[in-house]
């Protein structure tokens, strides 16, 4: 055996320039969509190109369908605002779709129980701040444990999805229009109390005003805040917030109490907002999807835009085609994989140089 | 008595299906990768394996059960390696974070499980639901002399093979982890992979083989589902993925223990299905009694962290990529 270098040399990058990290984002994106087009013409027989034409027109093809788009991407950006705190703690918050089921039943049960007595915007008022502190304290529990028994929060908050599901599932009955159904149907359907307004004759106007003001507000606190940096500190390292004199069992209690309200707020928006229902789809998976959005996006809230938007866009798109071909809306999740897929696997080449080993032995270093 | 053994016997075969995702599940948690992926690989399994049994039925005029049981067994494990490899690339080679990975991998295999499930025979130009039954009725075969032994025979034999296969997949894991040098060698690289690349150990190899043959056990408990206990056809939706996270909260309650994990799957089965044998439950306080694995665990979770005893913690660097040179 002679003594032998490895073929590929691997090393730390000290930062890339913003926009060619751009540019390799982009490029996998680029690679990700021929990925998908092969996928979807081996599926359909149809050309690669009128398939994302015809995406484009699933996605942003009518007035409607435009606001349909901008309010799912608006609470996808909600969740993902949301959970930019806890990532940024490098607290793993896996129970969004548990915080964003329990806010939407609470709202439900305000809509459902209050809506033939108080008036449309105390519903509003009251639904807002249930769902705050509903998913407060579902963000709540596990974050103590941590704080105290350093209990893992990943696997812990991976359950208390479930414990959601099983309390929505468990309210469905009781709730359920008609009887017999085993759904809530249209809450306040006549009435529509407790509903959101229609704001300058749109229907979906206020959802997107209320997450573009907390992404900005959220924007604003991470980066500005005494509190926004002691989480960046305890994400950091615990020690060093230790040395520090941050309390960190504070910092993460406080900020996983702020995360689950905001989760909880987007099963507000969710109901009141959009659905005018409860169901365990109310969150639809958009808990799991809202990780991927806030973690690529670096708690970058105005990154989470242009993300939640991509995912959003590909979701309508393949279902439009997928309903064009008589295929299942399950098209979209295996395109939305294979981006993402795509764009973990370009941070690499962001962070890392990849040399081989001919051209690294010119530089090699003293 | 009767209900007795039938609450056990569909424990047994609710249990099997995460015990299979656990089993592979702790294989990888061993190592140091927390799979996150792990219910769409059992996505990927149950519909390679439901796929191939399909085609071969169609296309062959008369097919025979036994080859049938084994290609799909083969596409089934393949389907899934392949699921594990490509979290093993991403995360092992590519340092991409293990969390969001997983969930990703979740979301595509559930994606393109459901998608095929659902479309396959609209895609080959049929109609209705799939099913195959020849195929199935093979993975559901038992000696009939055993299985007809009263209620001992029920409750021992009257299973398919994948029952005991599972038991026999998960002691030997448990030997292997406890007792060959290999296991420890894996173990070492789950709890301090520095160390264990300064002791010699192939820190990478030993990364990708467990979590690509962890994957391949796992996506055994999605063929499982599809082919045996559902009967050979496919319900679309989220059935397997709450199965799936159910077998990775079954990785915390058996705390890592394969061997732990066999008699701790059917407990959970018969959480999950003694709502059936309570009289006077309601349609919604049904739900309630489901939550009860998915309690069970947290309460283990937080009883084992707070005693910090050394044998039941999760391992040291699980959820950790690992880069020699940033040591």
């Amino acid at each position: 055996m002679t003594s032998h270098e490895p073929l590929i040399h691997i090393a730390k990058r000290d930062g890339m320039v913003w926009w060619r990290a751009w540019l390799v984002r982009l490029a996998a994106i680029l690679l990700a969509l021929v990925v998908c087009a092969l996928f979807i013409f081996s599926v359909t027989r149809m050309n690669p190109l009128s398939v994302y034409a015809s995406m484009w027109d699933g996605a942003f093809g009518t007035s409607r369908r435009v606001w349909i788009t901008l309010r799912d991407m608006a609470m996808l950006l909600c969740i993902g605002v949301g959970l930019a705190p806890a990532f940024m703690m490098r607290f793993w918050n896996i129970g969004a779709e548990g915080q964003i089921l329990v806010g939407g039943c609470a709202t439900a049960a305000v809509m459902i129980y209050g809506g033939a007595s108080l008036p449309s915007w105390a519903l509003l008022l009251l639904g807002t701040a249930v769902s705050l502190l509903a998913g407060a304290v579902w963000g709540l529990i596990p974050a103590v444990f941590k704080a105290r028994w350093n209990t893992n929060e990943t696997l812990f908050t991976l359950m208390m999805n479930y414990i959601a599901i099983q309390i929505t599932c468990f309210l469905i009955p009781k709730w359920e229009n008609p009887v017999g159904s085993n759904a809530v149907g249209i809450i306040n359907q006549k009435t529509q109390a407790g509903w959101f307004p229609k704001l300058f004759g749109q229907q979906y106007m206020l959802n997107v005003i209320i997450v573009l003001a907390l992404t900005v507000a959220m924007f604003l606190y991470l980066r500005y805040t005494k509190q926004g940096y002691e989480i960046s500190v305890v994400g950091e390292s615990e020690n060093t917030a230790r040395y520090a004199g941050i309390s960190v069992r504070r910092v993460i209690v406080r900020t996983m109490a702020l995360s689950g309200a905001i989760c909880g707020l987007s099963g507000f928006i969710a109901v009141a907002g959009s659905g005018h229902t409860i169901s365990t789809g109310t969150s639809g998976g958009r808990g799991f999807t809202a990780i991927i959005v806030a973690w690529m996006a670096k708690f970058n809230t105005f990154v989470m835009i242009l993300i939640a938007l991509l995912l959003v866009f590909l979701e309508k798109g393949a279902i439009e085609i997928a309903s064009k071909f008589k295929l299942t809306d399950y098209a979209s999740d295996v395109v939305k994989g294979i981006i993402l897929f795509f764009l973990l696997g370009s941070e690499f080449f962001i962070q890392y140089s990849v040399r081989l080993r001919h051209s690294h032995k010119k530089e090699v270093q003293a | 008595m009767t209900q007795l053994i039938s609450l056990l016997t569909s424990a047994v075969i609710f249990g099997t299906v995460i015990l299979y995702g656990a089993v592979g599940e702790i294989l990888t948690e061993k190592s140091g990768n927390l799979n996150l992926g792990m219910p769409g690989i059992m996505y990927l399994g149950g519909i390679a394996g439901l796929a191939t049994a399909f085609f071969y039925e169609m296309y062959t005029p008369s097919p025979i059960p036994a080859l049938s049981l084994a290609l799909s067994f083969l596409a089934a494990v393949a389907a899934s390696m392949l699921g594990g490899l490509i979290y093993a690339f991403l995360t092992i080679t590519l340092r991409a974070n293990q969390n969001v990975t997983g969930l990703t991998l979740t979301i595509f295999g559930s994606g393109l499980a459901n998608f095929f499930g659902s479309s396959l025979t609209t895609l080959a130009g049929g109609v209705g639901q799939i099913s195959v039954a020849a195929t199935s009725q093979a993975y559901r075969a038992y000696i009939p002399a055993l299985g007809g032994l009263g209620n001992f025979g029920k409750l021992f034999f009257s299973f398919g093979f994948m029952v005991y296969l599972a038991i026999a997949i998960a002691l030997i894991a448990g030997w292997f982890l406890g007792r060959s040098r290999v296991g420890l060698n894996l173990r070492a690289v789950g709890e301090d992979p520095a160390t264990a690349d300064a002791a010699g150990i192939n820190v990478t190899r030993y990364k990708y083989l467990a979590t690509c043959i962890g994957a391949g056990i796992s996506g055994l408990g999605g063929l499982y589902y599809t082919l045996d206990y559902i009967k050979g056809a496919w319900t679309t939706g989220s059935a397997i993925e709450s199965l799936g996270w159910l077998a990775v909260a079954l990785v915390i309650f058996a705390t890592w223990r394969p061997a732990r994990a066999i008699w701790s799957a059917y407990l959970f089965g018969v959480l999950y299905w003694v709502y059936n044998y309570i009289g006077g439950l309601t349609r919604s306080s049904v739900e309630l009694f489901k939550m009860l694995p998915y309690l069970v665990t947290i309460l283990v979770l937080v009883v084992v962290s707070m005693r910090r005893s050394k044998e039941a913690q999760p391992p040291r660097s699980l959820g950790l990529s690992y880069f020699r040179e940033e040591r």
